[in-house]
């Protein structure tokens, strides 16, 4: 398989490199990679993808061999599918693995925010402490957790939720009468029933934007916004407005529009949260993302089934 | 009840300060640089004293006081107290269990995640800019880890409980064994850190759970494993877990308590796999207005010859 050309889009975890620079024949776009020879160009079969570099169809049709794209993350919004399916390349992507560790990191997030643990941290690590309590914050054990998007994560995140005594509640495409958690049949509805709302939903036409000014309202002064999911789920101005005008009470963010690029209005807000897009961050999770990764790749260099086929 | 005297130790949420000056003759203590003073004027209308987890009630003050007959603590933990001598001296003593226990549980998971996903490091690396220079490193996953925790009573139960949805292993050390509860027993400190990645500290402090956190057990602990101490400052010898925190010998710490609140070692200051919190444990609107209701209902039951709600002498 050392002749089958791989293309990476960007260095990202060592061991993913590593893997595949022995299995196959990897081309780095970083490392002085010329779309115009020819000879590269048709030998690529595969590229390995993330959720920053994706595979639209102006990069599909550089690649006239191309047959397989292998996303490093679970999100493929970044995929053109329509031209994958088109074109019969195709799709995998590192479900499961990651969901405990986007649940861990919504969780994470939410306490920061609640009880504002960087704020404290900060406060203790500058000296303030010495000159007086830190105030008080909030308590999230019983509060109403409302999840857009019951899938794997959003399950993962309402198990570990309960854990806390919260009430769970959701709106996804359809209700999911085998959940036992509260059904509502908006966004806007959800939002005006709970505390925290934490985004969870994968990024399609439909869900772009899902979290507007309505919904931020609706969420309100009390309410907390938690998007582990993506940048655009998110209408990030009119964010950047409810936060700024006290309408909405907080938020934290692992993910944005424009990464790596925030609003810079966030950064001296006390009742915001930012992480840099950290939701499957771990050396274990990459680890097992980069596993399934190979593991595709070779399984259909191999001619056997896709471990874990998108398309 | 307007005559009482209470004399308040410190200055606490404003709810609790408000009521108590509506129901008591309120002095606040702090308001007397000369205490000496203070007590010889006073002393004699004082039947009650509030304090907190900081601000205790030594023999000294009990003696300083002859007509006090309640100490009511706005904390759970009672380390500060004198209790012998409550006992002696037929002195009531309460504290505010159970309506803080889910807080503190709560704040042990969020410095659990803290530390290991590097929450705060990560936060001040967007604000400061440098996600546009390259993504921050990768950390450590939580779910599924081994949690230690020392005392398994309401609050290590309630983390037990939180650690179990992220499918962590429990294990844990107490002064006896606790059958009914399915988690592994170790019959040592040290025996718990050599076989958990994430150590909780969540006893009372007494004379024997002084510094349980000893050089020992933060060895046993390990280079891989993180300490979360969310009981008293003084489970751990502070200056060991700094030296074995700057040595590697410790994965990391996450600490809401201190030895000698509100100073902190600042050698800590630096350390990108150390969390440290302003002991907040409690430190919500909620769970204060819980606590406070606890301190008044008991001294209200007290005065009026009612059972105590949560007396513990």
């Amino acid at each position: 398989m050392e002749s089958i050309g791989v293309l990476m889009p960007r260095p990202t975890f060592p061991y993913l490199e590593e893997q595949i620079d022995k299995r196959f024949k990897l081309f780095r776009l970083w490392d002085n990679f010329s779309y115009d020879n020819n000879a590269i160009a048709s030998s690529i079969r595969a590229v390995v993808v993330n959720s920053v570099d994706g595979a639209d169809a102006d990069l599909i049709r550089k690649f006239p061999n191309l047959e397989l794209v292998s996303c490093y993350g679970v999100g493929v919004d970044k995929i053109d599918t329509n031209k994958c399916a088109e074109k019969r390349i195709r799709v995998t992507n590192t479900p499961d693995v990651l969901t405990d560790e986007a649940a861990d990191l919504t969780i994470g997030l939410i306490l920061a925010l609640l009880r504002r643990l960087c704020a404290c941290d900060q406060f203790v690590k500058s000296g303030n402490w010495k000159r007086g309590d830190f105030n008080l914050t909030t308590k999230f054990s019983g509060k109403t957790v409302g999840i857009v998007g019951l899938g794997r994560i959003g399950k993962a995140v309402a198990k570990r939720a309960e854990a806390f005594d919260c009430k769970i509640c959701y709106h996804s495409r359809t209700a999911k009468p085998e959940a036992k958690y509260r059904y509502y049949p908006s966004v806007v509805e959800l939002a005006s029933n709970c505390d925290i709302l934490v985004v969870a939903c994968s990024l399609t036409k439909e869900t772009k934007h899902i979290i507007n000014g309505a919904v931020m309202n609706a969420l309100g002064a009390k309410g907390v916004l938690i998007n582990v999911g993506r940048g655009k789920h998110v209408d990030e101005t009119e964010l950047v407005r409810a936060l700024v005008e006290g309408r909405l009470g907080g938020a934290a963010l692992d993910v944005f529009e424009d990464e790596p690029n925030v609003p810079q209005q966030l950064f001296g807000l006390q009742n915001v949260v930012l992480t840099p897009h950290i939701g499957s961050a771990t050396v274990e999770t990459r680890t097992a993302m980069a596993d399934i990764v190979i593991a595709n790749l070779e399984a259909y260099f191999l001619a056997k089934p896709l471990l874990t086929p998108f398309l | 009840m307007e005559s009482i005297g209470v004399l308040l130790l410190c200055p606490v949420f404003s709810y609790l300060d408000q009521e108590l000056d509506k129901r008591f003759k309120l002095y606040r203590y702090w308001n007397y640089p000369q205490s000496v003073q203070f007590l010889k004027e006073h002393a004699n209308s004082i039947r009650a004293v509030v304090g907190n987890s900081n601000y205790g009630t030594d023999a000294a003050l009990i003696d300083a006081l002859p007509k006090l007959e309640i100490v009511s603590s706005n904390s759970v933990g009672v380390d500060k107290i004198d209790l012998n001598k409550c006992r002696e001296k037929g002195i009531r003593v309460t504290n505010t269990p159970d309506v803080l226990t889910d807080e503190v549980a709560d704040l042990t998971i969020g410095l659990i995640l803290a530390v290991l996903r590097r929450l705060c490091e990560c936060d001040r690396y967007v604000r400061s800019g440098k996600w546009k220079k390259g993504d921050y490193k990768l950390t450590t996953k939580f779910s599924g880890k081994t949690v230690g925790i020392i005392g398994l009573g309401r609050i290590g139960t309630a983390v037990a409980k939180r650690a179990e949805a992220f499918n962590c292993k429990i294990s844990y050390y107490s002064r006896t064994e606790k059958p009914e509860s399915n988690y592994k027993y170790h019959p040592s400190v040290v025996e718990l850190a050599s076989n958990c990645n994430i150590l909780v500290v969540a006893c009372p402090l007494t004379e024997e759970t002084h510094h349980i956190i000893n050089r020992e057990v933060l060895n046993a602990l390990g280079p891989k494993g993180i300490l979360i101490n969310i009981g008293r400052g003084k489970h751990v010898d502070e200056p060991e877990l700094v030296s074995a925190l700057l040595e590697g010998r410790v994965g990391g710490a996450g600490l809401d308590v201190f030895e000698d609140e509100p100073n902190v070692p600042e050698e800590l200051f630096g350390l990108e796999n150390v969390v440290l919190l302003p002991h907040v444990g409690s430190a919500t609107v909620e769970t204060r207005t819980a606590m406070a209701d606890l301190v008044l209902g008991n001294l209200e039951a007290h005065f009026q010859g009612k059972p105590l709600l949560t007396p513990l002498v």
